[in-house]
Order: structure tokens, then sequence, then C-alpha cells
């Protein structure tokens, strides 16, 4: 085991599978000499060179259309769309190109490519540098929607999306850059389509994603201070959704709370909570409730931002009047 | 009103496709000519099916411009890679022009089973990966920037493919255009973008919404590419200009741009009588029909009726067998319905 940022556990992953792979190239605006914006990608041009790592105008369409192209040749490109709100200016490319063109030859094409993306909001960049768009992605047939938590599953859920052999969109939350966590050294692959249940309690289910789960962890802390014992579920993956954790953690309890950084209408939480609604309804004990962002442009003032994402002290006040 | 009224483009010279002719051998121009009757009597059947009904949904035919598709597939490696346009049974059935390729295309747009893509895609979608066919694109410009991707995937395997990529003169007013066209030059890519410009963007006439003249030509320079205008009714020129662009791309020395000058016989889709357009200029354009043209060419060349005659009934036969196969054929099957989402066959979400 490591100690790395977040930041560092995606170079890693990102490391790992070029050096498995000669057929895994990366792209991306200043992602080579430069290490990215974000920096999550520091090391990878020296390491294999411009051939390998290869800096892209600005030019969203053109850079998913090559990474798709590419895919369906022989490649395994994993490209980085600097800021998620930018996929608006690509998604002909990733909903109705990437998504759709399998299905639409019957298979006569695959097309193994990454989508890495910076998530979210919390660095007071204003509404078209902060979405939380997860839910874009989910709405899409054809694309799988990864969005790690920690450092660890930064590095093995990139292992893993890379290795896939669809389309994978994989959001990195831009408050998690700087988070560090012991992350494996040797090779590390998770799973796509597993969550995982990071504690258990007994009272009540708290399902989160990607920034939002060390927020319902520390706020499950809370909660046991106050006589509440929560379980907390990382979904980790949104397409394949891990179901049969969700419901099986939700029988348990009988009480749900989702934790989404997106804006309100149709989050993944509410998918779950119709899933949870049509297969455990007589297993809960309460109404399923979502706490999210207001359904706003995420504004830029720190107060404003920090108010309008949920956060600790909202999930804490949220579960206890509801558990009343 | 546009502010300039447009007026068909007069070809380039026809003495150029005679030059151009000169080098080409006998054997070649045959199968030149034989394709381009054979992707005529498709498109024409795609047509007799839609007034009989059998085709639902809509169809974009390329009556009229087949020397543009015959041109490139006769010069292209096996392995090459097209992409083209919802536009596209041309370019699709031009990869290998079999018996069984026809069947499958025409059974695609008849929605049956055994179609090229299973029911799933249709008209505007037609694919043959195992022949290098590698889609049609139904969202005008977004083939470019895929077609480029392929290119770069072609010089990172040092394959020596090249990618051809043919869409309309709509096109060049879209932003994927001009990503693609700036980084294939940027990455110096083994591609070639051929512009079709039948002079009408759907149903309106491309100069009335273009700064230039000629929409993809004069942007070339943009992109510091060479000025390429050829007559697109010219399968001589089309062949020699495919060798020459494939060629450039094939030897390292990156994408070209071409703009080829057409003309659609018909409407942009099936719902399009085409009224918009003067009876002279269609009258004029349908005087310069690249088949029949051809047709007189290899006549004045020596070659005999017998021979082109043969050519003419073998194609008929060819689709007409192909469109008994089709029309034979049993509807789409609805359990496919929810297979080939995921590559492990299946469209699961969740577990």
């Amino acid at each position: 085991m490591a100690e790395l940022t977040f930041r560092e556990a995606v170079a890693a992953g990102i490391a790992q599978e070029m050096t498995r792979d000669p057929t895994v190239y990366f792209i991306g605006e200043d992602v080579a000499a430069a290490g990215g914006v974000f920096k999550a990608t520091v090391g990878l041009f020296e390491r294999f060179g411009p051939e390998r790592v290869r800096d892209t105008p600005i030019s969203e369409q053109a850079i998913i259309g090559a990474a798709m192209g590419a895919a369906m040749t022989g490649l395994r490109p994993v490209v980085e769309i600097m800021f998620s709100d930018f996929l608006a200016t690509c998604w002909d490319m990733v909903a109705n190109q990437v998504a759709k063109t399998r299905y639409m030859t019957d298979g006569q094409v695959s097309l193994p490519l990454v989508i890495r993306t910076a998530n979210g909001g919390g660095s007071r960049f204003g509404a078209q540098h902060s979405q939380s768009l997860e839910n874009w992605g989910m709405a899409v047939p054809g694309l799988k929607v990864v969005a790690p938590s920690t450092p660890a599953d930064a590095k093995g859920l990139l292992a893993a999306a890379i290795r896939d052999p669809d389309p994978v969109l994989f959001f990195e939350q831009k408050s998690l850059y700087g988070v560090k966590g012991e992350v494996p050294e040797d090779e590390h692959v998770e799973r796509l389509g597993e969550a995982l249940v990071r504690r258990t309690g007994k009272d009540c289910t708290i399902i989160a994603l990607a920034a939002m789960v060390p927020r319902a962890l520390a706020a499950a802390s809370e909660l046991e201070r106050i006589g509440i014992d929560a379980t907390v579920v990382d979904v980790r993956c949104l397409v394949p959704l891990d179901t049969r954790t969700i419901l099986g953690e939700v029988r348990k309890t009988g009480h749900l709370f989702t934790v989404e950084e997106n804006p309100r209408l149709c989050g993944w939480g509410a998918e779950i909570a119709s899933i949870v609604a049509d297969e455990c309804f007589d297993d809960l004990d309460g109404p399923i409730v979502r706490i999210t962002t207001p359904h706003v442009p995420l504004p830029a003032a720190q107060t404003m931002e920090d108010a309008a994402i949920p956060s600790v002290e909202r999930i804490v006040e949220t579960v206890r009047r509801s558990m009343r | 009103m546009p502010a300039r009224t447009p007026r068909p483009h007069a070809p380039p010279s026809r003495r150029r496709g005679k030059d151009a002719a000169a080098g080409i051998d006998q054997a070649t121009r045959l199968r030149l000519y034989q394709l381009m009757v054979e992707l005529r009597l498709f498109e024409q059947r795609a047509y007799d099916l839609f007034v009989e009904n059998l085709i639902r949904g809509t169809s974009h035919l390329a009556l009229g411009q087949e020397a543009i598709a015959a041109g490139y597939a006769v010069a292209m490696q096996p392995d090459d890679y097209t992409f083209c346009t919802y536009r596209g049974h041309g370019h699709t059935l031009a990869r290998s022009a079999s018996i069984a390729s026809m069947a499958a295309g025409m059974a695609e747009l008849l929605g049956r089973s055994t179609g090229m893509l299973h029911g799933k895609g249709g008209s505007m979608h037609l694919t043959d990966v195992a022949h290098g066919a590698m889609g049609s694109y139904a969202i005008v410009g977004a083939h470019l920037p895929i077609a480029a991707g392929a290119a770069w995937s072609a010089q990172a395997r040092k394959s020596g493919q090249v990618a051809v990529c043919f869409f309309g003169d709509g096109t060049t007013n879209i932003g994927a255009f001009h990503e693609a066209l700036n980084l294939a030059v940027v990455w110096k890519l083994p591609v070639v973008f051929v512009c079709e410009n039948n002079q009408y963007m759907e149903y309106t006439p491309i100069r009335s919404v273009t700064a230039v003249e000629h929409p993809a030509a004069d942007r070339a320079a943009a992109y510091g590419l060479e000025r390429i205008l050829v007559d697109g009714n010219d399968v001589d020129v089309m062949y020699e200009t495919a060798m020459r662009t494939t060629g450039q791309a094939r030897r390292g020395g990156g994408p070209s741009l071409v703009e080829a000058i057409t003309y659609r016989h018909g409407g942009h889709s099936r719902g399009d009588p085409a009224t918009y357009r003067p009876a002279a200029e269609v009258r004029e354009w349908l005087s310069r029909d690249p088949i029949k043209h051809y047709r007189e060419r290899l006549a004045s060349m020596g070659v005999d009726e017998e021979a082109l005659k043969r050519i003419d009934d073998e194609a008929q036969r060819k689709i007409d067998l192909a469109t008994e196969e089709a029309r034979n054929a049993p509807p789409a099957r609805v359990e496919d319905i929810e297979t080939q989402v995921w590559s492990d066959g299946g469209s699961a979400w969740r577990n």
C-alpha cells in the first residue's frame, strides 16, 4: 500500500493499464507535458511518450470522435474532458455515436473507450464548471457510468473501466482530487457494477456516490452519537447498477436515504427510489428520502455553493428528522 | 430570400476526365462502370420499394452521385475504412458489391431479420465492417472526427490503412467539420475528407447559406491544405483523385480535403419532391448523368456495346436476386430488441 492523493491514484491507474496494454492511448486538453489542469495525469507523458500521451486542441467533438474511431479499429483510448460540463459541447458524440453505434450495427463494432472527466462542485467555479451530471450518462442506453469515492477506487475502477469492452463515462469529483488514502501499489483492478458497504448499521441505509460518500460516512458518525446507527453504501457504479447490494441493505434497515450532489430532478437516487419502491416496498418502515442539491444551476459564492450541495449537517438533520 | 441567387456549378472541364482516363486500364474502367450501374440500380429499386410502401421510415438516395462512391471504392485497398452519411447506401455497398451485401442492404431497408443490421439500424445506418464500411452516420458532421480517429488508429498501429470520409456540402457549416479538419492536419492523419457538393443542403441551396462559393475547397487553405475541386460526375476524375489522395495519406503525407461537384437526381429524402429546384437546372444536370456519360466515353474508347450490355444485364440480375432474397426474408425479430447494447451481447444495466 502507498498513501496517494485521489489525483495521483488516477494517474497510477492509467499508468498501470498503459504499461500492461500497448493499445491504451491517452489524449485530452493540456494532459501531456502539463499533466492536466487538475494534475491528475502528471508523469504519463514523460513515461509513455508523445505518441501515446497526446495534447489535443480545444475540440471536444474531435476528442470523443477520435477516441471512437480509434476504439472501433483496435485501440483502447482513454480521453479526458477537462470539465464534465464540457460534455455538453460533444454530447452528440457521446450520446448519439459512442453509445448507440454498437447497438445500431447489431454488434459489428465494439467501443472500448473511457471518457474521464472532472465533475462536481466545491470549487467556487460557478454553474458551467461545477455540475454533477452523472445522470446525463445514466439516461443514455449504451454507456457505463462510474464515479469513485476513494483513491483506491480511483485506481481500481479506472483500471476496470479501461479493460471494459464497452464505453465508460468515468466521473472524478473535483472536490476529491486532494483527498489522500491507501492505494494498492501492485496491480489493482476492481469490478464495475459492484456497490460497496462502507459502514454497517441497523437503523437506516444511506446510499451515496463519489464526494457524497465521505460526507455520508461523517454524517453516520454524528448520527451514531444521537443513537441512529446507519449503513452507508457507496454506489461506485451507476451503470451497471448493483441493485442486489442496494436492495439487500435497504431490506435490513427498512429506511432509505440517498445523498446526491446532482440537482434534484431525475438524479440517480430517483431511479434507486423507484426500484426500491417496486421491489421491497413491504420492507420499508418509512418514506424514501432523497437528499440532493436543489434544482438550480450551482451558484459560485462560497456561502451559496456550500449551502446548495448536501453537507454533513444537512444529511444528519434530514435523517434525524425522518427517523424521529 | 437568399442574398445571392443560386445557380448550378458548371462542372470542371470534361477534358480533364479524358486525361485521367488515359492512365486507367480497361479492366478498372469496366469495374468503375459496373459499380456505378449496380449502385444506381440498387437506389432505383429502393425507390420502387418505397413507392410500393414496402419500405417504411425514410431514405436518402444518392441517385446521380454514383461516380464519387465508385471512384473511391475501386481505388481503395480492401482494409481501408469508409465513413459515410445517411445518404450512404452506395458508399457502404460499394465496398463489397456482392449479391449477399446487396441483399443484406435491401433487407435492412425492408426491416427484415436478414438485414445488414438485423433491423436495428435501418436505411440511415448501413454498416459493413467486414468490408471496411465503418458506418453511415445520421447526425451531420459526426463522422468526420470518427474517421479521423480511425486514421489515428491506423497511424498508431502503422497499418498503412487509410480512412475515407464522405459528407455533403451542408456538413461544411457544422463545427465537427472544422474540429476534424484541424485535428487531422495537426496530427497528419491518413484520412481523406470528400465533400459531395450536390449543391443543396437538404432543401436549401448551399450557396445561400455559406460564406464562400465552394464550401469545402475554399476552406482548404484555412487548414493549410491543397484546394481540390473536381467533377464529381466524372468517374475517371474521381478514381484518379481517389488514387492520389489515398496514396498521399498512405505514404504519410497527411489528410486531403476534396470537393466533388455533383447533383442529386431526386429530393433530399423520401418525402421531398424537390420542387424548389428550377426545372432547367434539373434538366441540365440530368444530361450530365455520370453513368450515361461514362457509357458513352467507354464506347468512344472502343468498348463494344455487347460488353456494356452484359454489365448492365448482370447488374440488373444481381439487384433482382438481392431484392428477391430480401423480400422473402422474415421480419426483424422482436427477441433481438434487448441484445447487443454491450459486448457481452446483452443489455443488462443492473444485477
